[in-house]
């Protein structure tokens, strides 16, 4: 398998784009995920101050520790053009669609960002994409949208304007957005990308935030977005995979190991093929561990 | 570009500086600068500012800055924002590529 | 004011002027260098009774400080534990001004941070020529920097005073103390009174050691005062005036815990090296002060030890209401309080056996027969400024203004065996970690770990290193060297154009020990 690098994405948090103390700050946490935003946190008159302000921040302050992200403004709006130009230059890991409803919509900006990757000589393709799903159209397209476009490495369930298109109440425990979580998962699942979680709103509320981050990592979700720097230690100590987990990474990557030197086309481990994804998976469990400081270099297995 | 008319691009919170820029009448660049850190930064920032003022092709502006501690790249950022502004038209992103 | 050409580059690599003017320099050799002498103290205070009858209580200001015998050329003090409330400064320096005195020695305890009346105006009238505290701020630093003073102001720790007055290098003449309640006959204390400070703490050494005592108080309760802080046979008047401070600075409310993300993770950061250190156990000792990062660290070492099971013998130093909370607790043994940050913490020492007023030199003074700083573990302090050699600088701004105060930061460091200083990479556009401060107040070799947004730089010239290192990685902790983050602090800001001085000393730091460990110029302008 050619060597990809693992980007953890346990958690993300946004930095406003209008908000250069914010954007700063934001390169000191300890999430896996930077999101300079362009979209919500930034209001319309404010669009191209902003547009010059992450790209000039990306472009010469970026964390080189952390998965790096533009978000932009949604597909429809006056802005997504230029952001495009401008957020493509900045050359980050990522773009993060917001309201994403159907596989064109992602297919027509990948065409747009390889255009623009191509004029400046960039790897075309290099750049991946992050699809947030944010409305029911969102979710029931989540299957083709997950498939949409070999760029496309995550989606993000967004809780807020979801619970407004379902025109239900937004509450703590979650239950209105239960399906859509669940429903964005299984495409994610299905297509071998990452799923992530939604923002839990409360910041003051320690046990809530545990407990639905406890959820979300049962349910299989691969990280959470934060939506204050306070959660993103807490957020973090969840994805810590446990010794099971660890071991058993380490034993499908020996296998693979053996398997290369014995020069074999197929690999198994307890009387089951090891894929692909498995392996990736295996290697994001080892990063998890790695992040949260346990060391499995000689670990007995 | 040319500077049409007065703009305004930032803010006064800390890291941040606010600018406004407007035609100098053919005097020609003529910067006022206010910093919390103008004896540290002074000249860097002004250079900064006649750099970008140069980039865009601006012969005559009077650029006022109030500066609450924002890093080089977020002054040049607020420049490029208000001079676009000053002078109504959009950024040609092409531009970067020169770089 | 004639200074020698002649230099001395001291042990932290500061080029000092051998004399400025009549001020004979020992420059600073090392943190623990230094002999402390075994001479008696020197004391103005003399045996006789200078009152007869049983009420020292004078009619006025005026008249106490005519009775006091105060003349041209002699040294006042003042205590700091009205904070910025005091109003007491004020009226005693308009009365000694209407009194025609001249050219005074000015020794508070620490900060002069007075703003009406200006300090200033009184060194412009002759009424003081010299200034003694441990820093200076505002219109008067500004002003002092810009060569106000004939003679250089001289910076002390708050450890350094005590031993200066007892050492005889500073006497004071007659010592001005402000009080939250007196009885007629002297005894005095910031424990009660409707605008209670707290502790008294630093004026005690001043109490014992002057030519003359003034207590100056609003309230006036029935003889005997009880608590007495400061007991009656150190006093010689006693004056009422309609108010000592501002009631709201005085006993302004609990500050509450920063909401700035950055802060609270240092503030966390700071806590975890003190729970991952060996020393963090049953029975230790703490110390981590007021501002905004100090009060989230108190909270976040007062959930590992809930979490731990782990009680402190005692905390040291200035008190806050996350102090006083954690002592309720059962967490701290008790409480030795210097100072009090807050009203909740000025209240809480008559309230509570376990939280005790100290005083200062108790606390810090690093020649006496021990100061509690001995017996600390952790001691947790802020900075403006921080060098890859880890010299502290809590002084001087980034366009050198003066903006800090000494307080007990070097005392903190050199007596705690584990000394953290927190402080953010960068503030704005100004690099906090740099190559060299811009005024060295704490040495280096006296700084075990700098805590910052961006990970624990340790010191490998600490005395505790090699422990400190070995526990912080066996926690998971992330540590970078200093040099990493002084470099990280540049690339964000760029370089800084240097603070370009004069050759006039302005201002003389003093260490603990009474030698000079830097000095502050006069800005060129």
């Amino acid at each position: 398998m050619a060597e990809k690098t693992i980007h953890l994405k346990r958690t993300s948090l946004y930095a406003s784009g209008a908000s250069p103390v914010n954007m700063i700050q934001a390169i000191f946490y300890n999430e896996d995920m930077l999101i300079y935003d362009l979209e919500d946190s930034v209001p319309a008159s404010e669009k191209d101050a902003a547009r010059f302000l992450v790209y000039n921040m990306v472009k010469n302050h970026r964390p080189k520790d952390k998965y790096v992200c533009i978000r932009v403004n949604g597909i429809y709006s006056e802005y997504l053009e230029e952001d495009l130009q401008a957020a493509v230059r900045a050359n980050p890991d990522c773009i993060r669609i917001p309201k994403v409803e159907y596989a064109r919509e992602v297919q027509d900006i990948s065409r747009r960002i390889a255009a623009i990757e191509e004029k400046i000589g960039l790897e075309v393709g290099k750049i991946e994409l992050i699809c947030n799903i944010e409305s029911y159209m969102g979710v029931i397209n989540a299957m083709e949208i997950a498939h949409s476009d070999p760029r496309v490495v995550a989606m993000a369930v967004s809780a807020e304007d979801l619970t407004a298109s379902l025109k239900a109440q937004r509450t703590k425990k979650g239950l209105e957005v239960f399906y859509a979580r669940n429903a964005v998962l299984m495409a994610c699942r299905s297509a071998g990308i990452d799923a992530l979680d939604i923002v839990f709103s409360d910041i003051n509320d320690k046990e809530g935030l545990e407990e639905d981050t406890a959820l979300a990592k049962n349910l299989g979700f691969d990280g959470k977005t934060c939506i204050h720097p306070r959660q993103i230690d807490t957020v973090n100590s969840f994805f810590t995979p446990s010794m099971k987990e660890i071991k058993y990474a380490l034993r499908v990557l020996q296998a693979v190991e053996e398997g290369k030197k014995q020069h074999k086309g197929a690999v198994t481990l307890d009387g089951g093929m090891i894929d692909k994804p498995m392996e990736l998976r295996a290697l994001t469990t080892l990063a998890q561990a790695k992040a949260a400081g346990i060391r499995t270099e000689g670990m007995v297995i | 570009m040319e500077i049409k008319k007065p703009a305004v691009a930032g803010t006064l919170e800390s890291s941040d500086c606010q600018i406004v820029i407007r035609p100098n009448g053919g005097e020609g660049i003529e910067i006022e600068l206010e910093s919390d850190v103008a004896v540290m930064f002074g000249d860097s920032i002004r250079e900064t500012i006649q750099n970008t003022l140069e980039e865009f092709g601006v012969k005559d502006a009077y650029v006022e800055i109030r500066d609450k501690g924002a890093l080089d790249c977020v002054i040049k950022a607020r420049m490029e924002c208000v001079i676009c502004r000053g002078a109504e038209e959009k950024y040609d992103w092409t531009k970067e590529d020169a770089r | 004011m004639e200074q020698s050409r002649e230099t001395y580059i001291n042990a932290v690599g500061r080029e000092i002027p051998k004399q400025i003017g009549n001020y004979v320099v020992k420059p600073y050799t090392g943190a623990y260098t230094t002999v402390p002498s075994d001479a008696p103290v020197h004391t103005l205070r003399t045996a006789g009774k200078h009152i007869s009858g049983d009420c020292k209580m004078v009619e006025n200001l005026k008249d106490a400080i005519v009775k006091t015998g105060l003349k041209d050329g002699m040294t006042i003090s003042f205590h700091h534990s009205f904070r910025e409330g005091d109003e007491i400064i004020g009226q005693v320096l308009t009365a000694i001004r209407e009194l025609g005195i001249k050219g005074l020695r000015f020794a508070p305890s620490a900060v002069v941070n007075i703003k009406n009346p200006s300090i200033v105006d009184f060194v412009k009238d002759g009424t003081i020529d010299r200034i003694e505290a441990s820093g200076i701020r505002g219109e008067l630093g500004d002003a002092v920097l810009d060569g106000l003073m004939e003679k250089p102001v001289i910076l002390r720790t708050h450890g350094s005073r005590p031993r200066a007055i007892e050492a005889g290098e500073l006497q004071i003449d007659v010592a001005f103390i402000g009080a939250s309640a007196a009885d007629e006959y002297g005894n005095a204390t910031g424990q009660i009174g409707p605008n209670a400070c707290g502790s008294l703490g630093y004026s005690f050494v001043d109490a014992m050691n002057a030519g003359k005592v003034v207590v100056i108080t609003d309230y006036l309760v029935d003889y005997p005062c009880c608590p007495a802080s400061i007991s009656q046979q150190y006093v010689d008047y006693v004056v009422k005036v309609d108010r000592i401070g501002d009631p709201d600075k005085i006993g302004k409310g609990a500050a509450r815990m920063t909401k700035n993300p950055r802060d609270l993770l240092i503030a966390e950061r700071a806590a975890d090296v003190m729970a991952a250190s060996r020393m963090f156990k049953e029975n230790f000792s703490f110390q981590t002060g007021a501002g905004a990062i100090s009060i989230a660290c108190t909270n976040y070492l007062s959930d590992r030890m809930e979490q731990r099971g782990v009680k402190a013998s005692f905390a040291l130093g200035g008190m806050t209401a996350a102090i006083v909370d954690m002592y309720k607790k059962g967490l701290v043994r008790v409480l030795e309080c210097s100072q009090s940050f807050d009203a909740v913490a000025a209240r809480a020492i008559a309230e509570e056996p376990g939280i005790v007023e100290i005083d200062n030199a108790v606390y810090s003074n690093p020649f006496t027969k021990g100061s509690m700083l001995d017996k600390l573990n952790f001691g947790v302090l802020g900075a403006l400024e921080v060098d890859t050699d880890f010299n502290v600088n809590i002084l001087t701004g980034s366009s050198g203004e003066m903006m800090g105060g000494l307080g007990g930061g070097p005392d903190v460091a050199a007596g705690s065996d584990i000394s953290i200083v927190c402080l953010p990479v960068v503030r704005g556009r100004t690099p906090s970690i740099t190559k060299k401060v811009f005024t060295c107040c704490t040495p280096g070799e006296t700084v075990a770990a700098v805590v910052t947004e961006a990970g624990i730089a340790l010191n490998p010239k600490h005395k505790y290193y090699a422990e400190l290192k070995e526990d912080l990685e066996n926690a998971n902790l992330k540590l970078v060297s200093i040099e990493y983050l002084q470099q990280l602090a540049e690339s964000l800001t760029g370089v800084p154009k240097p603070i370009e001085t004069t050759d006039r000393v302005v201002c003389i730091v003093e260490y603990r020990d009474g030698t000079v460990i830097d000095v502050i110029k006069e800005i060129k302008k």
